[in-house]
Order: C-alpha cells, then structure tokens, then sequence
C-alpha cells in the first residue's frame, strides 16, 4: 500500500465531495425510480408502436403510428374521452365549491371544530374500493338507502334505478368520488385560508365592506395560487379515475361510464389488444405530462423552498 | 372580534351539516353490516338493527368459504408494512440529499421524480407483470411491495425533503464539530427533530398501499397475494344483493385507515399539504 498522496487526486476529491454522497444517498430511490417506473413506461411506448400479439411474449412488428391511428379513429375512444372530460369537469368543480365551503368552517372560530376536522378525515381515509362498494349499495335500486330515504321523506313516490341509464350512472359516480375527494381539497385550501393574515380582515371591517366585497377582494384572491394548485392536482387525479369506477359500474350500463382509464384498461386485458392499450395508455400519459408541466409551474410560482 | 349572531348561528349550522352528510354513509355502512338480510331487504328500511346480528363478522372470521377475505386482510398488512418499510428508507436517504446537498442535476431529479408520481398506473401495468414474471414474483406479496413503491417512493421522497427542510442545519453542524459524521448525524439529530415528519410520511404510505388496487388487481389471482381492496370488489360483484355481507367486509376493510387517520388526523392535514402545495 502507498502511502496517501498529498495532492487529492480528482477520483479521491470526488469521494469526499456533496455529490459522492448524494449520489450514495440517492442511489436507492433511483433504482426503484427508474427500475419500476421510468423503464416500464419507456417499454409500454415501444409496445405502443408494435403489434404486440401476447402480452408474455410482446415482441412484435414496428407498426409506426398504426396503434395510435386505429385508437384514435375509434369512435369508442373520443366518447371515452368526452365522458372523461365531463367526469374531470364536473367533479372538480363541485370538488373546489363544496371544498372552500368546508375549508371556510374549519376555518371558522366555532366550538368543536377539532371534533369537525376529525369526520371530515373520515371519508379521504375509506379506501376507494370500499367507497365504491359503499356508493353502490347506497344507490342500489331495491334495497340502497337513497331510495328508503327519500320515498321516507316523501320527497320520491316509487323507487329510482339510479345507476341504470349512463348519464345517471355517470353522475352517481361523480357523487361518490366528490364525497371522497371534498375533504383532501378542504385540508389543501384550509391552509391557504389560514395563512391569509387576521389583520387584513380587520382592515376591511375598519373600511365596513360588506362580507361579500370582503370575500371578494381578500379571500379570493389570496386564494387563488393555492385554489389552482389544488384545481390541477385534482384534473390530473380525476383524469386517470379507475378504481370508484370498477367498484360501483364497471364502465357500464352501455359503457355509459367507461372513462379512458376504464377504456384502456379494457382494450389491453378484456380484450387483449396490447399493442392499441399501450397507444392508448400513452395518450393517457401526454396528456398527464401536459398537466404535469403547468402543475409544477403553479409551483414553482408559488413560494417555493425545493425547487 | 365577535361574531354577530346570524353569522354563528349560520357556521354552526353549516358544521352539523356537513358532519352529518361526512358520516352518514360510512355509518349506514356500519349499521347495515350488524342487520339482518330480512332487515335490509323490508320496505320501508329500517335504519335501526332490530337485534344485534354480527354474525357475518363472525362468518368472515371463522367460515371457510370467506378465507379470500382473511387472508386478504393478512396479505394487505404484510404488504402495506413491507412498503412503509422500504419507502421509508428509500425516502429518507434521498430526501436528505434533496434538502441538505448541493449537487448537480439536483432539480432535474427532483422534477423528475415528482413528475413519476403523476403517472398513470394504467401506462406501467404490461412491462410491470412482465417483470414479476420473470423473476417469479406474479401473485406473490413481495412482487406487490416492489409494485407498490412505484406509487410510494416519489410521494415519500417529496414530503420527507419537505420535512428535513424545517429542520435548522445549526443542529447538525453542531454534531459534525462533536465529531459525528454526516450520515450519523442524520441519524441522531436529525432524524429526532423530524419525527412528526417520519410519522406523517410513514403513515400516508401505509395507507397509500392499504388503497392501492389496480396493481393488486392485475398481479394477484389467489388467495397467497390477494389485498383487501381486491376481496371487497370481489365481495361487491358475486355478492349484489347481499349488501350486508359486503358492508362486513368494506368495515373491516375501511377500520384500519379510518381509525389511523382519525386518530393522526393533524399529521393527516400537514402531510396533505406537504404532499401537495408547499413543496
């Protein structure tokens, strides 16, 4: 063994230096990163662009943009993706109204509202399954508790078939997910709510403006970086809704509620299409970038300590 | 500053509501599971069990034909704990790279990591079976554990960074002048002061793994692997008519994540927008 040179040697300032250690330290993650996520959504795009005849053996020929062309001029495909839009749409709105109402009265100085935070945990805590089976029986056409409740009240005359036409369907299923989903953008916009200062709401109490100028002109718009963070976080989580779906419908009735998600998922395992189901999952996929992109923009935008 | 009387009368209104229409369903869910079929199926329905009818949890326990669901709750533990496990030291190595090192490509990685997180399960399914294939982990819980990291890891790694962020650099230079290293001032300082951190992300995995269902759907298909959200979209598709039964298990299913994030339901708030928005 020679002894240690006085002059570092390049390899030897590199052991010592931040990005040694950093590399040491991040060599786990990038290995479950790149081995479980990055590698198999770079093979799903070259099944995309093959003709994958069995998903154990997906070596095929290249068949260009073929995948994607026959997707794409699939009628099935745009209904799909119209469905998943109005689902997107639809559930996210009623997600951020009911969501800022909520976050308002945890906000609030009321009694008990430790006790108000703690149910509203409760349903962001059901597993989704499990709030899909439970949505269902709720909505069950002879024995759910909707219909028992409203013909009680007087409000229904005869038992409703509420998951039996598509469009009905689809919004039960918006019903579910928005009951599920309503506390995790309460939570989100509860903290931009407490961090808008006591004092400015004190000013406007000086300047006697009206609760509705008040919430117009501070709350909104302090609000509203962390209103369209939270508005993208739940398109791109709506976008790739599956699970609420396979719980309650199915896609069905008459695929009235087969999203792009549901769809993809059928094409490459009911019906064994890979090579379509791949293109279509990477549709999926740009799509999610997109958003992705102006997500983390919105972030960056924002106070941002990591980035 | 004192609220005028309408305006309380108005939140405290607004909060009963919205407790009720928060626990009404869930609590359906609970009653229905204690009531008889006859009960269940009477017009009009009676909200209220006549007699105290838990039979169907003792059956789930102790009836042979049910072993899909035990089995399933077992197998749901073991891969929910093995995920925190790994996730949790995954995460907490390179969150500290993230939060304390300067190094190149630092931001790149970290972009590229959050946006993994985004990515559809849906896009990874072919190449992900085909790999537990070929090692031989199809339908087994240790495939499920690496599977489910794929969801994990980037969301554990995110929030930790976020964590070890709030935790002052003074504190560790001070150990490293005792003499510590870096690696084991991490360990004892700072690792201690972020433990609410620790304890956030380790239970957002859990349940994160706990909920996860597409995986579990494709790679498991017997009773050595199958987790409990699979079992109860099983029990909900044989067993339509028989609400009960599925109520019994979707309980049983639900206690687990409901009771943890009840009873953590501050780190549940600070973790949501840990996750989400500070960054």
């Amino acid at each position: 063994m020679s002894k240690t040179p006085a002059v570092p040697t390049r390899k030897r300032r590199w052991r010592h230096s931040q990005g040694f250690f950093a590399a040491c330290l991040l060599a786990p993650a990038i290995l479950v990163v790149f081995g479980i996520i990055i590698y198999p959504i770079i093979q799903t795009g070259v099944y995309a662009f093959t003709d994958v005849r069995s998903a154990m053996h997906p070596k095929g020929p290249f068949v260009g943009f073929g995948n994607f062309s026959k997707a794409m001029t699939s009628n099935r495909f745009w209904s799909s993706m119209g469905r998943t839009l109005y689902f997107t749409i639809v559930s996210t709105a009623a997600e951020l109204v009911i969501g800022l109402g909520i976050a308002g009265l945890l906000n609030a100085k009321i009694r008990g509202r430790w006790l108000l935070r703690t149910v509203v945990v409760i349903p962001w805590a059901i597993p989704t399954i499990v709030n899909g089976a439970l949505w269902k029986g709720i909505f069950h056409a002879q024995y759910g508790s909707l219909n028992a409740l409203l013909t009680q009240l007087g409000i229904l005359n005869s038992y409703k078939v509420w998951l039996g036409t598509p469009w009905g369907a689809m919004n039960m299923v918006i019903i579910a997910d928005v009951w599920k989903t309503v506390p995790l953008v309460a939570f989100l916009l509860l903290a931009g709510l407490a961090s808008i200062p006591e004092e400015l709401y004190e000013a406007a109490k000086i300047d006697r403006a009206g609760r509705w100028k008040t919430f117009w002109s501070i709350t909104v718009p302090l609000m509203l970086p962390a209103i369209s963070i939270v508005m993208i976080l739940r398109v791109i989580e709506a976008f790739k809704v599956f699970d609420v779906i396979y719980a309650m419908t199915r896609g069905g009735p008459a695929d009235g509620t087969k999203t792009i998600a549901y769809y993809t998922y059928t094409t490459a395992f009911s019906d064994q299409n890979y090579g379509i189901g791949s293109a279509l999952a990477y549709i999926i996929v740009i799509v999610i970038a997109l958003l992705s992109a102006i997500y983390l923009r919105a972030l960056r935008r924002s106070e941002m300590s990591l980035i | 500053m004192r609220m005028r009387l309408h305006t309380k009368i108005g939140l405290y209104l607004g909060a009963i509501v919205t407790g009720i229409v928060m626990l009404a369903p869930f609590a359906w869910m609970i009653i229905a599971s204690f009531q008889t079929q006859a009960e269940l199926v009477a017009r009009p329905l009676r909200w209220w069990p006549g007699r105290f009818f838990p039979d169907r949890y003792v059956s789930i326990f102790t009836n042979p034909r049910n072993d899909v669901f035990r089995e399933a709750l077992m197998n749901s533990l073991i891969v929910s704990v093995g995920v925190v496990i790994v996730a949790m030291v995954v995460g907490v190595l390179g969150a500290y790279a993230f939060a304390r090192l300067r190094f190149r490509f630092r931001s790149t990685i970290l972009m590229t990591f959050l946006f993994t997180y985004m990515l559809p399960q849906i896009a990874l399914l072919i190449p992900l079976y085909l790999i537990l294939a070929n090692v031989g982990l199809l339908d087994n819980v240790i495939g499920l554990i690496i599977v489910d990291c794929s969801l994990v890891v980037p969301f554990v790694l995110w929030i930790l960074s976020n964590y070890f962020l709030t935790v002052p650099v003074e504190l560790e230079e001070s150990a490293w002048i005792d003499g510590a290293s870096r690696l084991g001032a991490l360990i004892r300082i700072v690792l201690p002061s972020a433990r609410p951190g620790l304890v956030t992300a380790a239970m957002f995995a859990f349940l994160l793994a706990w909920d996860e269902f597409m995986y579990a759907l494709i790679f498991t298909s017997s009773t050595a692997s199958k987790t409990v959200p699979v079992a109860v979209a099983e029990f909900s598709g044989r067993y339509s008519t028989d609400f009960g039964l599925v109520a019994a298990g979707g309980v049983l299913a639900a206690l687990p994540p409901v009771i943890i994030a009840a009873f953590f339901q501050r780190s549940v708030a600070s973790g949501l927008v840990a996750g989400a928005v500070k960054a």
